[in-house]
Parts: C-alpha cells; structure tokens; sequence
C-alpha cells in the first residue's frame, strides 16, 4: 500500500468518462435552459424537522421496504431505514438499499420535468415548449376522443410499466379511466417473467410453487441458479434469509455466467455456465439422478405424469417420456454429463457431482433466477428446472422447493388492488408484441398470442405511457422501435406521464409531469414476498406543476365527463389509500390490521405479520394428491404436458429440452459476432430509474464487464472506451475487464439511458440497440439476453 | 488499544454500497467524497481446458471508513494540528484549522480523509458522534441490508467477535492500531498465494 494510499478515489477518471459523455446530456438539458428554475417551496410545512415512516417509493425493485423520512421546511433532508427493534427471523426489518438510501438525488434532481411540454420538432428529435396544464388536458381531450371516433377504443394502448408501482400510482388510474371512456387494448404477461408466467402452470396448474421465505432455513442444500437476489433482491430481505439458511447448515451453490454480487456473498460454490445452456445441465443432472437410482420413486409414481412411458397421458401413450428424453431411448442422445459439458462449459464431473448432491442432500432447493428465463427458450429452462424439482421429491416438504415462478402459497402479495374496472375491450395481446400491434395489429390473432378476440380490428394508434420507459429504453431492439414510433401515419399521438425526460419521453407529443411517490399517497405490499402492508402518506408538496398520476387522471375525468364515476364520488388520493388499507386489506389479506386511521396516526409505516410457521408450497398435494389434485389436466406435476404436445411446435416439446438458441456461439452467427451479451439487473437503478441518480451512479457507473481473455484478443485495456455492436446497433461505453465474468460473454448492465450520437451510436450504453423484437414461441416473450455481439476499441 | 471499533463481516458483505449511500445521505456529502467506501477485490483467473473452465476466479468486499487508530497517522501528518483526537476519543478534523493540503490523505494508509473540492478541507467519517450521543449505532450500520456491520467501542466489540483477521489489502495493523475488526471472506485466503487487486483501482 503506497503512501498515497491505493484507496485514492479515481475522481479524474470519473470526470473523464462525464466528458466523454457531455455532449448529449448537454444536448438534452438544453432543452430546459429557459423553463427550468431552481427549486423554491412556496409553502413550508413547519419549521421543526419531522420524522415520517414511509414505504420507499415502490418500482419494480424487487423489494418493498421501510423508510423514516426527515422532513424540514416542506423538504426531505435525511432518509433512513426500518430500526424497529427485535429484526427477528419471523419479522426482520425492512431495510432498504442503495435505491433508496440515495433517493433525495432524485427526488430533488435538476431534471424533474415541471411543466407540460408539447413537442416542437420532429418526433423523437426532443424539441419542446412548456404549455400549460389546461392546453395539455385540452389536447389529451382532442386526441383521445378523435382516436375512439376514428377509429374505436380498441386503437389506444397504454403499456406496460413499473416506474411507479404503488396501487394508486403509475399506470392504474389510467386504464380505469380509459375503461370509463369505452376501453382500451389490453395486454397480458410482463417483461420480467414473461417464460416462467406461462410455463410454470403448465407444470404445476398454479404460479404460487415458493414455500414463505422462513422456510430456507430449514433446507440443507440450495442451488442459486442464475439468481443474484443480492442485487435484484427478488423481494426484501432474500439474501438475508439465505445468509441465516447458510448459518443454519445449508451448503450453497451458484450456477451464473457472472461471479454476481450474491455468488460471492451467499455461495459456498460458484460454477460459471454459457448463458442459454441452463437447460442442458439440468438435462445431464437428471441423467444422473435417473440412471444412479437418486430418484424419489415413491413421490414420481404418485405425484407426477409423463416421467416414463408407464405414466403417459390418454392418447400420448406412444410419445417421448421425460425419461426417454433423458436417457435418449429415441433421438438417440443420452444427455449424460459429457454431453452437456461441451454445450455448457461445466465440466462433466461437476455436473454430476452437483446432480448427486442436489438429490441426497436433502431438503433442497433449486431457485431458478428470471435472467435465464429472458432467452429464445426460455420456457424450456424453467420446466426442466422444475422437472429436477420432481423428480428428487423436493416438493411439499419444509426445506424444499418446487422450483419454477415461486410465487408464495397461501397468498402473494397483491400487486395492485386499484379498481380499474372492466374493460369494455376484450383484446389482449401478449405484452412483448405492442411494436407488432402498430405495424399489423389488425392481422394479428391467437397465432400471435391475441386473447378475448378472433383478430385485432385495430392497429395502435394512440399510446398513453405511464410511469414507464418502454417505449425506447426497455424494449428489444430500439433503433427498430425508433423508426416506428417516429412514423407518425403509424401512432398518431402519444403522451408521457413521467418524473424525467426519459428516452421515451423524448419520442412524446404530449409530456405529462408526474409527482413522485413522496408527494402523494399510496398503499404497497410486498414484492413477490412478504407479509406487510406499507402506507405512503404524501409527505412533501409536488414540485412545481408536478401532479400525481390520479390527480391527472381526475382532471382529465371532469373533461369527460366522469369525473364522479372515476373519483367514486369525489375521493381524492387519501381517500383511495383509506379505502384500499379498510376496504381490501382488512377485509381479505390482513383482517388483523389497525384501519386506516390508526395507521396513519401511529406513524408505523408498516403493518406486518410475523411469519413463525412459513407455508409450504403442496404439502396437501403430497400427502394426498387425489384429495388435492393440481389444476393441470392430469391433476399432477405435468413432466410430459399433453397441451403442449397438442401445439405439434418443435420449439415448444412436450417434456423440457435443451434447444440451441437462435443466436448461439454454436452458430453461423458466432462467426461474425463471437461473443455472447447479456444484461443483469444493476445495483444502482431499478431497470432505468435512477439511471439519473449521481450517487448510485457514482457507486455503479454503467460498464461494460468483459473477461481478460476476451479483452486481450481485442487489445483492449480495463477501462477503455468500448463499441459494442451487432447488425442491430451499436453501443459506446467504458469497458471493465474483469475475471469475474466468464470468457465469451459479456455483460451490459440494462436499464441505462438511450443516449444517441449523431451517428445513431448509443452513448448511454444501453443494451438494447443490440437485442431483437423476435419473441419466444410459447409465451410470446422478451428474449433480451439472447444476443451475439462484437466488441472493439472505440475510435470516436 | 483503540477507543472504538467497527466490525466487518466481510465473508457476508454483498458489496451493494447501500452503507456508503447512506453515509453520504446522512453527511450530505458530494459525489466525489466517501467518507465510507465499500472496496471490491479481485483476483484470480481462467484456464480453458478442452472447452471447460476448470480454475477460477475470486472476489470479495471489504467496507471501510475511518478506523479511529490509536495511533492515527493522519493526526501525525498534519501540520497545523486541525486532526486531532476529540474530546470523545474520536479523530476529527476542525475545518477551521484545516488549510486543505492533503498530508493527512497521503499518510493515512485507509483512504480515510477525503478532500472536498467545494469548500477546500478535508472531511472525514465522524462516526456518527451524534448518533452515539443519542445511543443510536452510526448510519452505515444501521443501513446493512446483509447485517454485515456492526460498532462499538473496542471491548463490546472484541468480546463479541474477537479480534478478527487482517486481510489484502490491509496494511499491518501493529504500526497504526486501527480500530476495526474483521471476519474474512473465505477467498480473502486466495490472496497469499495470487496477485489480487482492488477492482475500482484499475480505472485510473
């Protein structure tokens, strides 16, 4: 250690890399020159600095925690966590993370939108003038009733989107206007879980296969694959509770590409893999646990359907079984571990040792993370994660797991009980297909995974984007999304309801500024998990003409006309939250829950109920699986699915296989773009937001993370400038050569900004210019990770 | 002996930064100035035989902030006795005193002083002396999302947890007697016999 001290902060080099990205940051915030001042609140609240428990402001974190918020003069001075004393196992407090320990920065950052704005320039080219609130309403009046006249409700659509995500906030105050005025395309599936959404029922009937969290302390063996809830956190609290499930004996494995935050922290045992191979490791495993007798007969004979050709289903008798698959009786390819070896890179002997281990060290856990689920086949990965689950009768017994989506039995959390209404338009498409929908909306049907209708009568022609960044900065492929939303014969009108100027906000007619969650109220539960309910009170005025997404949605709803229907008689936000906590709450979930008002007064935040005995997932099932059948066909664990054989599809097999993928290092394509990219939830934002935010930017700047071997062929150094690049796009960031990621891949942290230079090349380093629109064949969904690339040094 | 000292559990540490977020939320501090910093170590390598990877690499985290010596080197760097040891027992820089020539971030071997650029001193972790005061545990600990820190003063500490382990890339201990107590991440071992280093380093 030098006596200038290695620990020397690399502020030049930070300044650097801000240089380099100037110009268009600069670009955008001139924009703002003229309509942005300086915060100065008109109205203190008081004088004395107050202490208010709060929820965090809810996105699509993957956790829900507790803040105490300082408040003085009307303005957030300090935010610190849950310290409710006791942080027993049962009830453990609910810290947040960097996310939210840094939310001032964004709460009070520069760049809040203020105004309305209406678009000047060219769409997408982000020219705008402020206008004021009536000019905006009276635009969203014009637009949204000539779309509906022209062409029918049918031909709007307001995405998918998580930007804020309590149950007042966000995009459900919208669609249950939209739903007052007629209706609205409606979607179904999401982004994050679209594989594991529609193939885990195909396996077990239900989403609801996670035991309650408490319950991994009683497991023995855990494998983590591809699963970081280190940094995704994958509901508040999970890395916690596997720390205590490692203090209480359980040996740990992670199976990622990437030696991950949670790999280091949480793994007894890290085992690198090829991205997009998951499935045929758990094939080789099953190969081993098949043929060294490891199998719980007892549970496969009751409990499970298509294991072997004794149990196939009515009129399936002759086709391939699980375990013909397996053991290759008719392709002819045993998928012993030395066959996986060469698609996966995990040495055979490692294969076969983990089978071993996961089948007699028991009870264990196989998590599945959703990353590998975000691929060309996806749903293969997650049905024979869970076929492992079965066949080693890991199932309905404390300690273990049934794999798959993992949703908790005996009641998830809700994620919105906002009353949007029923909507007058019966189509829904799969959420993944919106860029579909605008260039043939009105060709698409079940054969794209249309529901409620024969054929869509519309194509999109008006998008209300709410608390969402889906537009440009989330969706597969942006420089295609680009061209389309520019086309204005193509969506004829759209608005952003936003905090920031964000990518796709940049590509609206009309800029609506949203409040953020600590100006108004709203009610959270738990992310996935949990027993809690937060309360959010508003704790500090809007900034400027900043309104909460209902509130926008009122005044709109007085425009039309509806304003009683919409406001059930005039209730404002408190009032929704005091209907929500008395009204759904404590008459379903939390029937034990101090009402509204008590909760308010107490100032507790939170109402939580302590888990001592955690559910487990099909412990009826198991005890009596005729008592209690499954809701699939059979009434058992589906390892051959008969629906799915009925698709006669080779992309969508009947048992679970491992299918190369469409970009694949084992393909044409390898030749020209040889590395593999992927891009993992990044500890400093939640996908794009606080993308913006100077202190977690400062703790995670946005790298591109690539292997020495990789970096040496290519010459490049840690910490040079980067272009990534496909036929798609192309990207420039700052490269970080690393060991901690496997040779042949790398990693591009998504979410961040979609920043173009004059050459279309994105500067923010966003990986979407390089992934494609192409969906998976079953659940129609996002295959972002599922990409080929090259990089070089960039000369720019 | 120390007066006070931080525990870290290094072998539990995520590295999510969540204590040097709110370090800086509490000590409003500019992008640029950690008084907490959490430091990621790296090491190890890949050897590709017969298209399997058969050796790996390594990392873990290490979060420090200021390790309130006994024998603060920092206090003996400057040169006009603006770092001192406090009344409390804690070192602390009077601002007033301090003409911002940096002796004290060259000679302390942790990176502990930082120097903010706006108002030309130095600045440092102050433990959260108002936190104690109120016996409430400074901010970072509290933050922990992993429960990963710990602090108090040397003997609560020590009969806890023991005396810990020095780990790369700590210096020895015995010359400046810093207040902290450490239990290893297992891979902290790899570094005797491997070349490791800090990741964020590499940068520069």
């Amino acid at each position: 250690m030098g006596s200038d001290g290695i620990f020397y902060t690399n502020r030049r080099s930070f300044m650097k890399w801000s240089a380099i990205l100037g110009s268009s940051f600069l670009g955008r915030n001139s924009v703002f020159k003229e309509i942005f001042i300086p915060y100065n609140p008109e109205k203190p609240q008081d004088n004395e600095s107050k202490i208010i428990r709060t929820g965090c402001p809810a996105h699509n974190c993957g956790g829900r925690c507790l803040l105490k918020v300082h408040v003085k003069d009307g303005i957030i001075t300090r935010i610190e966590t849950d310290d409710r004393p006791g942080d027993d196992i049962s009830d453990p407090q609910l810290r947040a993370c960097i996310r939210g320990r840094s939310y001032r920065k964004r709460q009070y950052h520069p760049d809040r939108l203020k105004y309305p704005l209406k678009r000047t320039g060219k769409r997408g080219e982000g020219k705008f003038e402020r206008i004021t609130w009536d000019e905006a309403y009276e635009i969203m009046y014009n637009e949204i009733s000539r779309v509906i006249k022209q062409y029918g409700n049918s031909a709007i659509f307001i995405p998918y989107g998580t930007g804020s995500y309590t149950n007042l906030n966000g995009r459900w105050p919208a669609v249950r206007l939209m739903n007052l005025l007629g209706g609205s395309l409606g979607y179904y599936n999401s982004y994050s879980w679209a594989c594991t959404n529609i193939a885990t029922p195909y396996v077990y009937g239900t989403l609801n296969t996670g035991n309650q969290r408490q319950d991994w302390l009683n497991s023995k063996y855990i494998i983590m694959w591809g699963w970081n809830p280190a940094e995704m956190k994958d509901g508040t609290n999970s890395e916690y509770f596997i720390r205590r499930a490692r203090e209480n004996g359980a040996r740990t494995v992670c199976i990622d590409p990437r030696l991950s935050m949670s790999a280091i922290a949480l793994a007894d045992e890290w085992i690198p893999i090829r991205p997009g191979t998951d499935a045929a490791m758990m094939s080789a495993m099953a190969y081993v646990i098949i043929t060294e007798k490891l199998t719980d007969d007892d549970f496969i004979r009751r409990c499970c359907s298509g294991y072997d050709s004794t149990q196939m289903p009515a009129g399936c008798e002759n086709e391939e079984s699980y375990k013909d698959y397996i053991l290759g009786t008719r392709d002819g390819i045993p998928k012993t571990p030395e066959w996986a070896e060469k698609i996966t890179a995990v040495p055979a002997a490692t294969i076969a040792r983990i089978a071993r281990e996961y089948a007699t060290i028991k009870p264990a856990v196989l998590y599945q993370g959703y990353g590998m689920q975000r691929r060309a086949y996806g749903e293969q990965t997650v049905r024979a994660g869970a076929a492992l689950s079965a066949i080693t009768g890991n199932i309905g017994i404390p300690g273990g797991w049934a794999s798959g989506l993992g949703s908790q039995a005996g009641g998830e959390p809700f994620w919105s009980v906002f009353p949007s209404g029923e909507n007058p338009v019966k189509a829904r498409i799969p959420v993944y297909l919106w860029t579909e929908a605008i260039i043939r909306g009105k060709e698409m049907g079940p054969a794209d995974g249309v529901r409620g209708v024969a054929k869509l009568d519309n194509n999109i022609k008006l998008i209300w984007c709410i608390a969402s960044n889906i537009l440009i900065n989330q969706h597969s492929n942006i420089n295609r999304t680009a061209a389309i939303l520019r086309d204005e014969n193509l969506v004829e009108f759209i608005a952003v309801q936003d905090n920031f100027l964000t990518p796709s906000a940049m590509f609206a007619d009309l800029v609506l500024p949203a409040c953020t969650q600590f100006e108004t109220w709203g009610v959270e539960d738990g992310w996935k998990y949990g027993e809690e309910v937060f309360l959010t009170p508003k704790i500090v005025e809007p900034l400027y003409e900043s309104k909460s997404d209902y509130r926008i949605c009122a005044d709109l709803a007085k425009r039309f006309g509806v304003w009683n229907e919409f406001t059930a008689g005039g209730r404002d936000e408190k009032a929704w939250a005091e209907w929500i906590i008395d009204e759904i709450y404590r008459k379903t979930r939390f029937p034990e829950m101090p009402a509204f008002r008590e909760l308010e007064k107490s100032n507790a935040g939170v109402y939580v109920k302590p888990v001592s005995k955690p559910v487990v997932a099909f412990a009826d099932f198991r005890k009596d699986p005729v008592k209690y059948p499954l809701k699939t066909p059979t009434g058992k664990i589906e390892l051959f699915s008969k629906p799915l054989h009925e698709m006669n599809n080779p992309e969508i097999p009947a048992v679970p296989k491992y299918i190369q993928e469409w970009e694949s290092p084992f393909g044409k394509e390898a030749e020209k773009y040889p590395l593999q990219a992927i891009g993992h939830h990044y500890m400093p934002r939640v996908h794009s937001t606080h993308f913006n935010n100077e202190w977690t930017s400062e703790a995670f700047p946005q790298v591109v993370f690539m292997n020495k071997a990789d970096a040496d062929k290519r010459k490049i150094k840690n910490g040079d400038i980067v272009k990534v690049f496909n036929d798609r796009g192309a990207l420039v960031a700052r490269c970080r050569v690393t060991s901690k990621i496997m040779p042949g891949v790398i990693d591009i942290p998504q979410g961040a900004w979609y920043m173009p230079d004059k050459e279309g090349i994105d500067r923010g380093g966003n990986i979407n210019v390089l992934t494609t629109e192409r969906w998976t064949a079953l659940a129609k969904g996002n295959p972002q990770h599922t990409i080929m690339v090259e990089v070089e040094k960039f000369k720019g | 002996m120390p007066e006070y000292a931080f525990y870290i559990n290094s072998s539990a540490c995520s590295g999510c930064k969540t204590c040097q977020v709110a370090c800086k939320d509490k000590n409003d501090l500019p992008t640029g100035v950690n008084w907490r910093r959490v430091y990621e170590i790296e090491g190890g390598g890949w050897k590709e035989e017969n298209g399997v990877f058969v050796s790996q690499p390594y990392g873990y985290f290490l979060s420090l902030s200021c390790q309130n010596c006994e024998n603060p080197e920092c206090v003996k760097a400057c040169p006009t006795t603006a770092m001192h040891v406090n009344a409390s027992g804690i070192v602390a820089v009077d601002s007033e005193l301090c003409i911002g020539c940096r002796y004290c971030s060259w000679a302390c071997p942790y990176g502990a002083p930082q120097y903010d650029q706006a108002k030309k001193v130095m600045t440092k972790c102050n433990l959260c002396e108002d936190y104690l005061s109120i016996g409430t545990k400074p901010s970072c600990v509290m933050s922990c999302p992993m429960r990963a820190l710990d602090f108090g003063t040397w003997e609560e500490i020590t009969s806890k947890y023991g005396t810990g382990e020095n780990v790369f890339p700590l210096p020895d201990p015995s010359q400046y007697k810093p207040g902290i107590v450490i239990k290893p991440h297992r891979n902290s071992a790899m570094t005797r016999n491997d070349k490791a280093y800090i990741a964020e380093n590499e940068y520069k």
